[in-house]
């Protein structure tokens, strides 16, 4: 490993350092919504506002958009910048079209008087989804500027690098995911 | 950059050989899990306390999946350092999952069920004159 190679591979250990705390914010949120899941204070309860059909639509969204990002990391790799682009781009559709069904389903739910003043379980239903989404959609962000700045340079030690960085955030936030669907979708249904 | 080598493994951001194999397992696992669950959950195939159990068991296990084959933690040639600070994420995560879990159902069933207001001035009604 020669000198580059290890400020990189530091970087890395340090943004993943950022993304356990990270981990742990939402666990702290979990944490919260597990107890306050209970409180409807005579509105809706879990079960009666969550759709299964269109969580899983949003779990299976996003999932493939983690296996985009990895495809544009082995197409990266092999130093295909087309691939690499056409692989992101696919990453940001599907990601915004998670961000956007997400959106979708809180403008209901505040819609039918259900938004996050209504109950504790809803406050906290709407902190713990809502804090999610906000990280996609700065991962969305972050996407976008790795596409320009790969349109504009192509390969540098600085693009693959934050390519490297972004992937382990975007499959992070999946993770994350995983346990909100498990949690708060399939265990409210 | 110089065609031919894997500039991701030269950092140790994943094993040197890794390729689009450990990414189709992690995603066609993942699939399989998320099906699974979604199947047992809708279908009402279990009573509830299997179903959660089932449904939790098959999160763990696509956790596990996409942390080794998506963030590279698995696998000997996995960075050890990413691997130490992950262990000590997921104690504080236990620790402070549980914990507060713990204390409030455990609060939750000492409190039992809150008087009312009546209750309340009919107990203070009786203390008073002690």
């Amino acid at each position: 490993m020669n000198r580059d190679d290890y400020k990189d591979s530091v970087t890395v250990f340090g943004f993943f350092t950022y993304l356990m705390t990270d981990l742990v914010l939402f666990a702290a949120l979990f944490a919260v919504y597990a107890v306050m899941r209970s409180g409807t204070f005579g509105g809706p309860t879990p079960q009666e506002l969550f759709d299964a059909p269109f969580a899983l639509l949003e779990t299976l969204v996003l999932l493939s958009s983690s296996f985009t990002a990895g495809l544009a990391l082995l197409a990266a790799r092999r130093e295909r910048v087309g691939a690499t682009i056409a692989a992101l781009c696919a990453t940001f559709a599907l990601g915004a079209t998670f961000i956007m069904l997400e959106l979708s389903e809180f403008a209901k739910f505040i819609h039918l008087g259900d938004g996050p003043s209504r109950s504790a379980f809803l406050s906290s239903f709407f902190t713990l989804v809502g804090t999610h989404g906000l990280h996609v959609s700065l991962g969305l962000l972050w996407l976008l500027a790795l596409i320009v700045a790969l349109l504009a340079r192509g390969f540098t030690r600085s693009s693959m690098r934050k390519l490297a960085l972004f992937s382990l955030f975007w499959h992070f936030l999946d993770i994350v995911w995983i346990f909100i669907f498990t949690i708060v979708y399939l265990f409210g249904v | 950059m110089t065609p031919g080598r894997d500039y991701f493994a030269d950092i140790g951001f994943w094993p040197r050989g890794e390729g689009l194999g450990s990414y189709l397992i992690g995603f066609a696992a993942s699939l399989l899990f998320t099906l699974a669950a979604y199947v047992f959950v809708t279908r009402h195939m279990l009573a509830p306390t299997p179903l959660i159990a089932a449904v939790s068991v098959l999160a763990l296990l696509q956790f596990f999946v996409q942390t080794a084959y998506f963030l590279h933690l698995g696998g000997r040639g996995a960075s050890k350092e990413r691997r130490a600070i992950f262990a000590g994420a997921a104690a504080i995560v236990i620790i402070l999952v549980g914990g507060s879990l713990w204390i409030m159902f455990d609060l939750n069933q000492r409190m039992g069920v809150m008087p009312t207001t009546e209750q309340m001035e009919f107990y203070m009604q009786s203390m008073t004159g002690i």
